[in-house]
């Protein structure tokens, strides 16, 4: 039977949900909507009785606020439309999981596999609006299409129309078979084969898996498993996910012919990854004792303590949230969340940053077809990240978001997580990563649906309108801390032997890998939960469905194990048992389904990316100078562009506080609403010792030269550690690349140079993580960031996210930001220079002046050496207590960082800007001392009495005091002969600041 | 001896290692059990003195926060309850906590009633969830144990749905005139506001925090298990230069006096 629940309001409660949709159909659409009531709609669908399903109504509703009805709950008096919002079959219904659970409860039973609950939506809504109208409401603002259903009634429709008793049930029986897939000697049948199932294999990869299936030794194994010479679909499948770009990196692992065609030098790079990610990594590690696992595993681990190492990744998932922005970021972070969950033994989880790059949410051209509004995609990524990171219960510590046009085709979602690992478990080393022949094969989490088939394969492609629906997946963040807290009990208990997250690729890609530690694996996929009927085995085989872990168990731990995931409400599968057979096989009820060598599928099978990259320096045209000298109006402005103003609107709606570990927080300053140069937080309860987190992020220095912007971009990550305390011998990095396509083809017929742009990138990032001894302990690449839809192509700027992680020996010595106290002196460190290329200013200037793509000029270059010994006397100072404050200058350069300390402050500041550390006796002109986006620079202030003990500190150094503090609070700065630059009240800055994004 | 302090665990709640470490500094000894456990043997409630309903999202704060939580509790748990309140035991709720209790109804527990729900706490006026740091202004005259001797005291707010809500004018009237409306939002000046974002959800009376007549049964929205270190504070850079830094944690006060009731 299927039972309609509707729960309502009562009248005279104010309905928030509703006055959100008014507020948000304003703004985002321009619609004018009078009155909105809203109601939850729950269809049961169970074999109970009529008066089992009334107890079930009304345990399901609020009955203080609200009333409800079994069938159709009354119409409320005043409305003309109605609006109705479900899932499409299939999709992830967290809501409809919880209401199962609580209807299992009131009915005091366990319910059978087929009793479910299904939600919806209902919008009542009053207006002058057409049905045309509530559409728009429907498909542009409240609901994705893809994965949702959207029924519109007129009121007088509504009225007569019976209640709907149908429910999204996944029905779909197909016949369950394995198909063969013969492999002909025929080009263009090959690549049919890789496009039509999308498998984004190339020619030569599939020509390579031909071969593969005519040796003898391979003929020989088939034929003693009784399977037939060709693949299997479940095994080409495998193939195809595991040889993705998404999961083995093809770009960074291939060959490259690199040539600089200023220098005319030419150089052979085989593997981007090994020469310069891993090999500065390799050269860091001589020199330091603190690296604990690097690149092998899920993230990297550093030490910590005599108890604890620290783990942290940063993952992007760019391609899920282009589709759905709610459910691919929420995905997103709680799939990130797992990378800390498998490494090592398994990790706690601490805390999470997100960064976004997307187009602006007030862009006001046409969007082409297939492409969503990015105001749209913001606040779905900004959503689904807050539901996934709130409901996980880790606080997040860093955000932040880029805006440039070219991220209109395909947003940034990056996602990350720190955790904790204790430095042993059961005795042992918790890096470790140990299978042994006869352990079982687990998966545990989450049920296998269709959701996420492909996903892997398709996020190695550009964006297409035919992109597939089911790439879709959905977090369910309840059923991930349940997992978790499981995982967290079972591992200190000794309850598993291994652990890996289960993410691109499904089990087809974890099974393999932890097969590897024992050098085989056999499951069986009969054994697999499954959501619903109807999955063909390569599907439950590749399946990205969310919330899965792999593990590999004791054969002596089974028993316990299982009665633990019994009682913590966790679902797991013993599918199948490692062994040292070479093979990763596959069953379906008991036949062999698959069966592929592992040396082949993880080691010497996919043939090699061959690219070249040509660098030629582009010629940027500069803006024209600014007229006059005073730039108060300018800077007033400046605070309020998209790239400089306050992030806190959506910011305060993430949890940053849950744990209780926060020291100096997302936000600081008086009002708490300046941004801080990096967190920092406690990571025990009964220490001191302290975590920081930043990053540097810059995607329009690569417009100049990515060289410089990745110099710039670790400098940045680095020095805003070293602004807040952190300890600059003990600071590690993560580099996120996402790349447009830069492999040369017809599609991108520009690939040569988007290559050398890598290239350059990676040699910058092996340059300076050595000369910093700051290693790269993970990473990630996603080099397909282009889409192509209306016959347009949009690709996005190189962009390098480099992640820091530094620690502080006590965090009630950090320094933050804000200035403190009237009287206090403010010193320049670092040497500013003449760079304003591709700068908020310049880019401001050409944006007015009608260019908005001409903001060349010279890009802040980094000399590491300088900046070294700039951070150690930074050091010192700190550990001696003598900065009241500090701050590292970023976009928008020392007239932003100005602005931002004073208001921080509460305080006011004079400033001499004749007075600024530049070049031996170069003089630079105004305008470029306070808007040069010069690396390796900070400003703080010290108390008069200490400032003779600050100088000595940075003898020799590039330092000087520019002014003081004061109490009047107004920003004044003086330039060449004393003329007035800047005079302004702190107020008059804040608000631009704090305008632009607020309640957007 | 110290007092056994229950933490319910699991289904989502996830403040238990902080609200555990405030019980542990506070002279308790706090003991974490997962909900099915707790379920599976409902008489293990009398070996405890004091009972925690933590923060966090319980189901996912699906169908209403503490909606479902508070659902599995009443139906298992409820003659254990009510012998925990009969033997004049304490009981704390913290944001999610507070939001299932007041859906099982033992807040307000006007009339020894504490499974007849009364107030709801709803979706804030804003419409989302917000996390910033809010003034708590305490009822002098509150027969709450928790908040004994209190003025005003800074605290992190962390949630979605924290307006104290009833259709009934009677029942607001009632926790007034007995003082169960222990905690408000207050200015900066300790005046309770209505005005956002003093008052960040648009609570009636700018409720923050409800005890029961009794005074040992009491739910706020704030997080005192989140100001348990001075640096925790927004400002306490500011505090440690200007000497008005505390010791200790503000929050950790309603974690003490609950320990001084049971040690009596």
């Amino acid at each position: 039977m299927i039972y309609r629940i509707e729960i309502g309001l009562k009248p005279g409660v104010p309905d928030a949900r509703g006055r959100g949709v008014i507020g948000r159909a304003k703004s985002a659409l321009g619609m004018k909507i009078k009155a909105c009531q809203t109601r939850d709609v729950y269809k049961a669908v169970a074999n109970i009785k009529k008066s089992e399903a009334k107890a079930v109504q009304l345990g399901f509703a609020d009955a203080v606020v609200a009333r409800s009805a079994l069938g159709r709950l009354k119409a409320p008096g005043s409305f003309d439309w109605m609006l109705e919002i479900g899932f499409k079959p299939g999709v992830t219904d967290n809501v409809g999981r919880t209401a199962r659970g609580a209807m299992a409860d009131i009915l005091g039973r366990e319910l059978a596999w087929e009793e479910q609950v299904y939600t919806s939506l209902q919008y009542f809504l009053k207006g002058d609006l057409t049905r045309e109208d509530i559409l728009h409401l429907g498909k542009d603002l409240l609901a994705n299409t893809l994965i949702q259903t959207i029924q519109v009634f007129s009121k007088e429709e509504w009225l007569a129309a019976e209640p709907d008793l149908t429910a999204p049930i996944f029905d779909d029986h197909p016949e369950i078979k394995v198909n063969l897939i013969e492999l002909p000697d025929n080009d263009a049948a090959l690549m049919k084969i890789s496009s039509d199932g999308i498998l984004s294999l190339s020619l030569d990869e599939m020509r390579a898996i031909r071969n593969h299936y005519l040796h003898d030794d391979v003929k020989v194994h088939r034929t003693e498993l009784g399977l037939p010479q060709w693949p299997t679909d479940v095994e080409l499948e495998c193939i195809a996910q595991t040889w993705s770009e998404h999961c083995s990196h093809k770009i960074f692992a291939g060959t490259v012919e690199y040539k600089d065609a200023e220098t005319g030098e030419e150089e052979l790079i085989n593997s981007l990854y090994k020469t310069y990610v891993k090999a500065s990594t390799k050269k860091v590690a001589e020199k330091i004792d603190w690296l604990v696992s690097v690149f092998t595993d899920n993230a990297g681990v550093i030490k910590f303590n005599e108890d604890l190492h620290l783990v942290y990744k940063v993952e992007t998932h760019n391609s899920p949230s282009a589709l759905d922005p709610f459910g691919g970021s929420m995905t997103g972070i709680v799939g990130v969340n797992r990378d800390p969950m498998g490494t090592g033994m398994g990790a706690q989880l601490v805390s999470n940053v997100w960064g976004y790059c997307l187009g602006s949410p007030f862009y006001d051209k046409e969007i082409p077809a297939g492409l969503m509004h990015p105001r749209r995609i913001r606040d779905g990524v900004h959503d689904g990240v807050i539901a996934g990171g709130n409901e996980s219960g880790v606080p997040y510590s860093r955000g932040f978001e880029c805006f440039d046009e070219r991220y209109l085709g395909k947003p940034l979602v990056y996602c990350g997580t720190m955790g904790t690992l204790p430095v042993n478990v059961g005795g042992r080393p918790s890096e470790r990563k140990e299978v042994q022949v006869g352990d079982w094969t687990v998966m545990c989490g989450g049920r296998i649906g269709k959701d996420g088939i492909h996903g892997a394969t398709f996020s190695s492609e550009e964006l297409r309108t035919e992109s597939p629906a089911q790439a879709v997946q959905i977090g369910d963040p309840l059923t991930q801390r349940k997992l978790y807290e499981f995982l967290m009990e079972a591992r200190d208990l000794g309850l598993f032997r291994c652990i890996t997250d289960n993410g691109a690729g499904g089990i087809s890609c974890s099974f393999g890998e932890m097969g590897k530690y024992s050098g085989g694996c056999e499951c069986e996929l009969k054994d697999a939960p499954l959501k619903y009927e109807g999955l063909q085995p390569w599907e439950i085989l590749v399946s990205e469905a969310q919330e899965r872990m792999t593990l590999a168990v004791q054969p002596e731990c089974r028993e316990a194990f299982e009665k633990l995931a019994k009682q913590r409400d966790v679902e797991v599968a013993f599918m199948g048992k490692y062994n040292d057979s070479g093979y990763f096989t596959v069953k379906y009820d008991g036949e062999v389904v698959a069966s592929l060598d592992m040396d082949f599928l993880y080691e010497t099978g996919c043939p090699k990316l061959h690219m070249k990259g040509i660098w030629k320096k582009p010629e940027i045209p500069t803006p024209e100078k600014a007229r006059g000298g005073n730039r108060t109006k300018q800077l007033r402005q400046m605070m309020g562009r998209l790239n400089i103003c306050s992030r806190e609107y959506k910011s305060r709606i993430y949890d940053g506080e849950v744990k209780g570990l926060s020291v100096v927080k997302p936000f600081v300053g008086v009002n708490a609403d300046v941004p801080s140069d990096a967190t920092v937080m406690r990571i025990e309860y009964d220490k001191d010792r302290g975590a920081i987190l930043a990053e540097g992020i810059n995607p329009w220095f690569s417009d100049i030269d990515t060289y410089h912007m990745t110099a710039s971009v670790i400098d940045e990550a680095i020095r805003r550690v070293i602004s807040v305390g952190g300890r600059l011998d003990r600071i590690a990095i993560l580099d996120n690349f996402c790349w447009p396509d830069p492999v040369q083809s017809d599609k991108t017929p520009d690939g040569e140079y988007k290559m050398a742009q890598l290239v350059r990138s990676n040699k910058a990032l092996y340059d300076y993580t050595v000369a910093f001894g700051t290693p790269a302990v993970s990473g990630k690449d996603s080099c397909k960031n282009d889409s192509t839809r209306g016959g347009k192509k949009i690709s996005i700027p190189p962009t390098l996210l480099i992640s820091s992680i530094g620690q502080i020996d006590d965090v009630k010595k950090a320094v933050t930001m804000p200035l403190k106290e009237a009287g206090s002196l403010i010193y320049m460190v670092g040497v500013t220079k003449n760079e304003l290329g591709a700068s908020e200013w310049n880019r401001m200037l050409a944006e007015e002046q009608g260019n908005p793509w001409n903001y060349g000029g010279d890009a802040p270059a980094v000399d590491a050496k300088a900046a070294l010994a700039i951070y150690r006397a930074m050091n010192k100072a700190q550990d001696e207590g003598i900065l009241l404050s500090s701050h590292t200058p970023s976009k928008g350069g020392l007239a932003v960082g100005l602005a931002l300390i004073c208001m921080g402050g509460g305080l006011g500041a004079e400033i001499d800007l004749s007075k600024v550390p530049m070049v031996g006796k170069q003089k630079l002109k105004d305008d470029s001392i306070l808007f040069s986006e010069s690396n390796s620079r900070f400003v703080v202030s010290v108390k008069p009495e200490n400032a003779a003990r600050f100088e000595e500190l940075f003898a020799g150094l590039p330092v000087a005091q520019i002014g003081t503090v004061t109490a009047d609070k107004k920003l004044v700065v003086k330039g060449g002969k004393g003329a007035t630059r800047i005079d302004t009240d702190l107020e008059t800055l804040r608000k631009p600041f704090k305008k632009t994004l607020y309640g957007i | 001896m110290k007092p056994k302090i229950l933490i319910i665990t699991g289904y989502g709640v996830n403040c238990e290692a902080e609200s555990s470490r405030a019980w542990e500094l506070a002279g308790g000894s706090p003991v974490k059990v997962h909900l099915n456990d707790l379920l599976d043997n409902p008489a293990q409630m009398r070996d405890f003195h004091g009972l925690m309903f933590i923060g966090g999202f319980s189901y996912g704060d699906h169908m209403t926060s503490g909606h479902v939580f508070a659902l599995r509790v009443k139906h298992h748990l409820r003659e254990e309850l009510q012998k925990f309140i009969d033997d004049k035991k304490i009981i704390l709720g913290v944001c999610n906590g507070f939001q299932t209790m007041t859906k099982i109804g033992l807040l307000p527990g006007l009339n020894g009633e504490y499974f007849e729900p009364k107030v709801s706490l709803m979706q804030n006026d804003c419409g989302h969830f917000q996390n910033f740091w809010v003034n708590l202004k305490f009822e002098a005259q509150s027969p709450c144990i928790f908040t004994k001797g209190f003025d005003t005291m800074p605290l992190p707010i962390r949630h979605g749905e924290g307006k104290i809500f009833t259709t009934d004018a009677k029942v607001i009237e009632q926790i007034e005139a007995l003082g169960c409306a222990a905690a408000r939002y207050a200015d900066a000046d300790g005046n309770p506001t209505k005005d956002f974002p003093a008052n960040p959800n648009g609570s009636l009376n700018a409720i923050a925090g409800l005890c029961d007549p009794t005074g040992r049964i009491f739910g706020l929205m704030p997080h005192p298990e989140a100001y348990l270190f001075p640096e925790n504070h927004p400002n306490w850079d500011v505090q440690k230069l200007n000497g008005t830094l505390p010791a200790q944690g503000l929050g950790l006060k309603f974690f003490e006096n609950g320990v001084k009731y049971l040690v009596g």
